[in-house]
């Protein structure tokens, strides 16, 4: 079975037919654990997301701010696997029809194995996977793996990411461009970096791929505001700390889903007023 | 009295262009490294074309640094290693305390030439905190230095040490709390301030051009040694010996006796209650190739990929990873690599203590540990140079613990209170 790159390219050319920009919600599989994971990430995208981002949680999510870092830590302490994980991008994908990708640092998917990685998560109909760690130099064999299986490799560039590398980088990848708001890792911020326009146009300046913004979005007026120049709008901390409040505050998973449906919504909006 | 800084690489041991020994080392970082990180390669190369460099970086390991360190002979500790000669390199008479100081008084100097005004490090024993600390001092820096939470506590006379100096202590509470943590942690502020910061890393692993960097400038260490040998006793070692954690100290005295092949070149690794207890932090005896740290090298993991938390009662050793040259000299089969258990290392720390009045960290003691088993595998012609790598003051805390020092006797003391501890 081949992987959904062509549905996530026709979710993201949809939305620019309409007029705005792409809703990309991210959870780490296994949180709070594999069931209630799958559950929230269906409801993200009942919600209002386009596009869910599924995250292999790691050991060491250097590029993790602490929410994250906490939901990781949470789902690696209830025993996530690898399986566990491709077993919820197919779960997601088969309940909603939406494309979803996996997000995940280069060392898991090195152990075990590039191609087995890619054709494992092509045939529960992943769209891609994005790999913040794994730069362009040393991403030949995972890319040759993911063409073979039609799943879709997302790039991150950043504001310090030199013209000709932008363009060394989105002359290979596939998808979308992840382009970083700012330098810095995963969170929420009050205000998205103001390097981030100048990014995306640098970056179109070099490809015809969508670029979806993300890190630090949290609420409807941010979307706005970076869907003004952007083909898409990524969030993720602000969902996973959706959850971890109804953890905290000791209530059930529907008032969990409950929340991630309501910021979805509001996100949604947002990305739909273009600022 | 002059030492030396740079000599040219022996051919065939410099990484590719890639940053790769072999199939070890790269450049696995995220894409908002990537500028800073080229940005270091880039002048560290001006750096050893400018004769001034050199000139300014040895003239702080001789006035500065007190180079060359002493080389000495420790014939009474040589009688329980099969009465073989031993010399000790020693590291711990620079200033500091540690071999660190090579590296970080290099790294500095670069950190000026690229107009960066803050300095962030991580630590394990706080040697290389210290160091940082010292030079962040010396050249009006800023400094901010991480460190994992349990080593804080295990190593706080050297946290008392950083914050004497001016630098920032950040406890991280993160994943194991320690060494792997605080480089985590560091990477993080990294990315976030990467415009006016360097990341000056403590040892040689990491992205490539860390692990060649950090090893030319421990390169003095090698090249000392084997000068100071000769004239002593006309001929090379046997072996040369070094403890493993990230493996900084061992390249600096591997590196000069490579391409002589009757020397062997022995690191030893902390296996901390044992290999097989599961406890340890033996990367190159237990561990696989993978993805550390912006590295491939050996890397204790599961079958997920995920890092496992490694163990070890040296703070210094206690870490998951090896830079990844160690990774090629082991495949390569150039250098063997061997467990030391806490127990081994504790109990040459005593041995070297009370033969020959040196208190030596519990790091270097898995040398020493080494150097006890390797003498009586070779007997009393056998040569034997070890590097001493720092000095035991800061290990007091957990000496004394460990063999029941204090008064009130609150403390453990497994180890006993004999005299003359011998290692198994």
């Amino acid at each position: 079975m081949s992987g959904n790159i062509e549905l996530l390219s026709g979710v993201l050319a949809a939305a620019k037919a309409e007029d705005r920009a792409a809703l990309v919600g991210y959870l780490p599989a296994g949180f709070p654990t594999v069931e209630d994971g799958i559950a929230a990430a269906v409801a993200m995208i009942e919600g209002g997301c386009d596009i869910v981002e599924i995250g292999l949680p790691h050991s060491d999510p250097v590029l993790d701010g602490p929410v994250i870092q906490t939901a990781d830590d949470i789902a690696l302490r209830g025993g996530v696997r690898i399986a566990d994980v491709i077993r919820t991008v197919g779960a997601v994908h088969a309940a909603t029809g939406a494309p979803v990708l996996c997000m995940t640092y280069w060392n898991p998917v090195d152990r075990y194995g590039a191609e087995r990685f890619a054709e494992d998560l092509a045939a529960v109909g992943g769209a891609g996977c994005i790999l913040p760690d794994l730069p362009v130099e040393e991403s030949a064999v995972w890319r040759a793996a993911a063409e073979r299986h039609g799943l879709a490799t997302v790039f991150v560039v950043a504001p310090s990411s030199r013209d000709e590398r932008l363009a060394k980088i989105t002359a290979v990848g596939s998808g979308f461009v992840y382009a970083a708001s700012l330098m810095g890792v995963t969170g929420t911020r009050a205000s998205v970096g103001a390097s981030a326009e100048a990014l995306v146009g640098r970056t179109r300046a070099t490809t015809g791929l969508p670029v979806c913004v993300g890190l630090g979005v949290s609420n409807a007026e941010q979307a706005a505001e970076v869907a003004a120049f952007a083909d898409g709008v990524i969030v993720g901390s602000a969902f996973v700390q959706r959850l971890l409040d109804a953890r905290e505050a000791g209530q059930d998973l529907q008032a969990g889903l409950n929340a991630l449906r309501g910021l979805a919504g509001e996100l949604a909006a947002g990305v739909r007023k273009r600022g | 009295m002059t030492t030396d800084f740079f000599i040219p690489d022996p051919e065939g041991l410099v990484p590719n262009a890639a940053g790769y020994f072999g199939d070890f080392g790269g450049k696995f970082i995220p894409e908002a490294l990537v500028a800073a990180v080229d940005e270091v390669a880039a002048e560290y190369d001006k750096a050893k074309a400018d004769p001034a460099f050199a000139a300014e970086l040895n003239d702080l390991l001789v006035n500065y640094t007190g180079r060359p360190s002493a080389l000495t002979e420790v014939s009474r500790f040589g009688e329980h290693a099969g009465g073989a000669r031993v010399f000790l390199k020693r590291e711990d008479l620079n200033h500091t305390g540690s071999h660190k100081i090579n590296n970080v008084l290099g790294q500095a100097l670069l950190t000026r030439r690229m107009g960066k005004t803050r300095v962030i490090a991580e630590t394990g024993a706080g040697q290389h905190g210290v160091a940082t600390a010292t030079a962040c001092a010396l050249f009006g820096l800023e400094c901010t230095i991480y460190m994992g939470e349990i080593d804080t506590e295990r190593q706080a006379l050297n946290v008392a040490r950083m914050r004497m100096l001016g630098a920032e202590v950040i406890a991280v509470k993160s994943g194991s709390r320690t060494l792997k943590d605080a480089i985590n942690e560091a990477f993080r502020d990294w990315v976030a301030n990467v415009d006016r910061t360097h990341y000056l890393f403590g040892t040689v692993a990491g992205p490539h051009p860390f692990p060649a960097l950090v090893r030319d400038f421990h390169r003095v260490i090698g090249v000392e040694a084997r000068r100071q040998l000769l004239e002593r006793t006309g001929r090379l070692p046997d072996a040369a010996l070094a403890c493993v954690g990230g493996g900084s100290n061992a390249i600096g005295l591997f590196h000069a006796f490579l391409p002589d092949a009757g020397v062997r070149l022995i690191g030893l690794e902390a296996a901390g209650h044992g290999v097989d207890s599961g406890e340890h932090a033996a990367t190159l005896t237990a561990g696989d190739p993978g993805i550390l740290h912006g590295s491939r090298s050996y890397v204790l993991q599961d079958e997920d990929g995920q890092i496992t938390e490694p163990y070890s009662i040296s703070a210094g050793l206690d870490y998951p990873g090896i830079g990844p040259e160690h990774s090629y000299l082991k495949d390569a089969g150039r250098a063997e690599y061997r467990p030391v258990t806490d127990d081994e290392a504790m109990q040459a720390l005593r041995l070297l203590s009370q033969t020959e009045g040196i208190i030596p960290a519990i790091e270097s003691a898995h040398a020493l540990a080494g150097a006890l088993v390797v003498g009586r595998e070779l007997g009393p012609d056998a040569l034997l140079l070890v590097n001493l790598s720092g000095r035991g003051d800061k290990d007091m805390d957990t000496a004394a613990k460990y063999f029941g020092l204090y008064d009130d006797g609150a403390a453990g003391g497994r180890g006993g209170n004999d005299a003359q501890g011998e290692t198994k």
